[in-house]
């Protein structure tokens, strides 16, 4: 009589180890919009607090958190947060076209995922493009 | 619109109340605010942030006090920590384990978007009013 196979520890899902996600890239990209998503809301959103907040504090304020963004430490952050900001967004627009009943298939995965990868990387090079030309 | 519900019909709301039947409301919450943050998102990053690079007190001033500027600053900020909150309720629902921390960390996660999106808010409105 085979031992019943219900007493085994089950993985709950979503799970983060069975799915292989150096080998599969759809995993990987969908643990990435949660990540990004927690990365925004709990971190990005603190960088909003502060701008706005030093604004509305006054001129003082406003320059130190000013100052802080356009330091090198600061670029590097905010490059991330761009990179962070336009993934999520691309991804999400992604998940709206699967909400629509579109792309819905393997195939569909896999193209929809690559265009999101290439919207990342065109907006996060046209916002810094843009942005480092107003600098300068 | 009977209940606090929304969008559903009255035999959707009826089938299957198993748990709290506030589901369709949070899932149709969570698209409408994405919608939102996909012109919004781009316009907080070109418009806002870009925007206003280098700019020192008296500028970001001028530009907050654009009705049109401000708006779309209320509208975003508020549009974000709402959306925020569903995803991560979603997120803490999945991974905290245990009823009463679970509860903890979705009431804490509630709390900190209000007081956030509040904070922003009444920052902008100063910003926009305040002379």
């Amino acid at each position: 009589m085979p031992s019943p196979q219900s007493s085994r520890e089950r993985p709950l899902s979503p799970h983060l180890q069975v799915y292989q996600l150096y080998r599969k890239i759809a995993p990987l990209l969908s643990i990435l919009h949660r990540l990004t998503g927690v990365a925004l809301y709990v971190v990005g959103s603190l960088f909003v607090i502060a701008w706005l907040g030093a604004a509305a504090y006054g001129a003082g304020a406003f320059a130190t958190v000013q100052g802080l963004f356009a330091s090198p430490l600061g670029y590097l952050v905010l490059f991330g947060w761009t990179v962070v900001l336009f993934y999520h967004l691309a991804n999400g627009v992604r998940h709206l076209t699967w909400d629509s009943g579109r792309c819905v298939t393997n195939e569909g995965v896999r193209g929809t995922g690559i265009t999101m990868l290439v919207m990342v990387c065109g907006l996060t090079i046209a916002a810094w493009a843009v942005g480092l030309m107003l600098v300068a | 619109m009977k209940t606090g519900t929304g969008m559903r019909s009255a035999l959707g709301r009826a089938r299957g109340l198993g748990a709290a039947g506030g589901a369709a409301h949070h899932w149709i919450g969570q698209r409408v605010t994405a919608v939102a943050l996909v012109p919004l998102g781009l316009w907080f990053v070109f418009g806002a942030v870009i925007g206003n690079l280098g700019a020192d007190d008296v500028a970001i001033r001028a530009w907050m006090a654009s009705p049109l500027n401000a708006t779309l600053m209320i509208l975003f900020v508020v549009s974000a920590f709402q959306h925020g909150a569903l995803g991560l309720q979603v997120v803490l629902e999945d991974y905290v384990h245990g009823a009463a921390a679970k509860n903890v960390a979705v009431m804490a996660n509630k709390m900190f978007a209000a007081a956030g999106a509040l904070f922003c808010v009444v920052c902008v409105l100063t910003l926009a009013l305040g002379g």
